[in-house]
């Protein structure tokens, strides 16, 4: 396929997954809306005036990176292995295995797709934690790069859950085991350096840990763990991932028989 | 002139050990209109499903107009457009999205996949439900969605797999004057069914598989006249009480005002006119009993299991 075509064929599944979660906003973009919003008022107003500061910043100001980097990554999963599994489910994935679109490009649609929604809601998250924070960017670029990467990482690692899953429950299972500890311990809500020194090592295996930091470094301009570590540890996932999803499309798992 | 489709040697194992495809070789020319017939579970879908890429081979080759589906799967599937058996379109999705989202997985830009989505949904008449969501569609419209869907990159092989499958008649009649004019425009259709009188009526070629062999593969008209008898039925406008005897012939009082005539091949039906005009018997209107495509592939299929 000519890469004019490609790109074509690339739009084409990017628009059908942005129509995809904004026509079903309900689902998608206001529930994320909601949760970070009792956050803010819990921990944020009601609990984080009695804990003080943290980091050098009040508690609010502290987590509010954490929280929109949880929403980034939390709705980039979710919107890709909903997606690609429903359409397993349903078979309307055949009308793109019929047609002569390359897998990688099936890929980066899918992935684009996840980053759209994850930034769409981070943005809306962002907008509410600035009625309750005062934010100045401290390094845009840095911002920018952590939050859309961390998407992709994300938007991958969803794909490759829904090529193996089987059925609905196989796409819950990672999200509330996996991702939802790893998220909640990847120092959205505490800095690392409170941690006594054992613990502090094992949450450095916690590939959140340096999502998390090198957001709240681009927002803050603090950070627990080095910034090249966090853009090494993003980058080697991203390989591994796409990777790794790509070779299960070539092969066809879970959608060819 | 290079063959819309040449399958050779075509094998498929499922996982499990299951031999869908033991072998199977057919070509298809170019602007032919060919039946693949076959008991359910005889390896039809598995051929489609390895021609359209939805299942992958186990050995074997498969060339789309002249292109190896091996070398260049991409080149290949430009050429097919396939309507499979199930509903396989988003459901939430509307009409004329699935049509136009077919058309950019095909790499054809916006304006022009406007075009042809509108000019195929004209076609098979579903302009009228372009802002309907899909799930709302009769089960007929969702079918001709899938043909208009497999249409709109304007493939030189399209492949139906029991596209009537629950349509009505009217409406499969429609589909059939599509599909003719579709080939008369240099279409080549590839058609299974269990239809027999759809086969029979548009095909000019048929392959015959069962139990992942193919067991006859011929033109529609030396496959017809391999039937050595067929049976009519004479509707008669008179009260027939006695069975009129007509030499050669073997003739049944079905009730009063039915009889049928079993005939050779070489026999005509002159000399069962003259009699039943003899006796002043009128006839009214004659059909042939069972459809001869029908008999000729219950009696295949049965000698191959024997085999």
């Amino acid at each position: 396929m000519e890469i004019q075509k490609q790109f074509v064929a690339l739009e084409t599944i990017v628009v059908k997954e942005v129509r995809r979660f904004s026509r079903i906003w309900v689902q998608t973009l206001l529930p994320p809306a909601i949760t970070v919003a009792l956050y803010f008022v819990i921990f944020g107003n009601l609990v984080g005036s009695r804990i003080g500061e943290m980091g050098g910043f009040d508690y609010m100001k502290f987590i509010v990176p954490g929280l929109i980097m949880m929403s980034v990554i939390t709705n980039s999963y979710s919107n890709v292995v909903s997606s690609f599994f429903s359409t397993k489910f349903q078979r309307s994935i055949e009308e793109l295995l019929v047609s002569p679109t390359p897998n990688h490009v099936i890929l980066i649609g899918y992935v684009l797709g996840g980053v759209a929604r994850g930034l769409s809601v981070g943005f809306i998250v962002t907008c509410m934690s600035l009625a309750f924070a005062e934010l100045h960017i401290h390094n845009w670029l840095v911002m920018i790069s952590i939050v859309f990467l961390t998407a992709v990482v994300f938007s991958l690692a969803g794909f490759i859950n829904a090529v193996f899953a089987k059925s609905f429950d196989d796409i819950s299972i990672v999200p509330t085991f996996i991702l939802t500890p790893l998220t909640y311990l990847g120092g959205i809500f505490y800095s690392l350096k409170m941690l006594p020194e054992f613990w502090y090592n094992v949450s450095l295996a916690n590939p959140i840990v340096y999502m998390v930091n090198g957001f709240r470094y681009g927002i803050l301009g603090v950070t627990d763990v080095s910034l090249w570590l966090t853009y090494g540890m993003i980058f080697l996932f991203i390989v591994v991932f796409y990777s790794w999803a790509l070779f299960l499309l070539n092969r066809g798992a879970g959608i060819r028989s | 002139m290079t063959a819309a489709l040449v399958v050779k040697d075509l094998h498929k194992v499922y996982k499990g050990g299951f031999q869908a495809l033991k072998g199977i070789s057919f070509e298809v020319q170019q602007g032919d209109f060919m039946a693949l017939l076959g008991p359910n579970g005889a390896g039809k879908s598995t051929t489609i499903g390895i021609v359209s890429s939805l299942v992958n081979k186990t050995s074997g080759i498969v060339e789309i107009m002249g292109v190896d589906i091996d070398k260049d799967f991409s080149l290949a599937k430009k050429s097919v457009g396939v309507v499979p058996q199930e509903f396989n379109f988003n459901q939430f999705e509307k009409v004329a999205d699935i049509v136009r989202t077919q058309a950019g997985f095909f790499g054809i830009e916006k304006e022009q996949a406007e075009e042809r989505a509108e000019k195929y949904l004209k076609l098979l008449a579903l302009w009228d439900k372009r802002d309907e969501v899909s799930r709302n569609l009769s089960g007929g419209m969702k079918r001709r969605l899938m043909i208009a869907r497999a249409m709109v990159h304007e493939p030189e092989l399209l492949i139906l797999d029991e596209p009537t499958a629950g349509v009505d008649i009217e409406l499969r009649r429609s589909m059939w004057e599509f599909l003719v004019e579709l080939n008369k425009q240099g279409t080549t259709i590839i058609l299974t069914t269990h239809y027999l009188e759809e086969a029979e009526q548009l095909c000019r070629n048929i392959a015959i598989i069962n139990h992942g062999e193919i067991v006859e593969n011929t033109d529609m008209k030396s496959l017809l006249r391999k039937l050595d008898s067929e049976t009519f039925v004479l509707d008669v406008v008179n009260d027939v009480k006695e069975v009129p005897a007509v030499e050669g012939a073997v003739l049944r009082l079905v009730d009063s005002h039915t009889l049928e005539v079993d005939l050779r091949k070489d026999q005509t039906l002159n000399p069962v006119f003259q009699q039943l005009s003899l006796d002043g018997i009128d006839v009214k209107s004659m059909r042939n009993k069972t459809n001869r495509l029908e008999e000729l592939f219950v009696g295949i299929v049965e000698n191959s299991v024997e085999k």
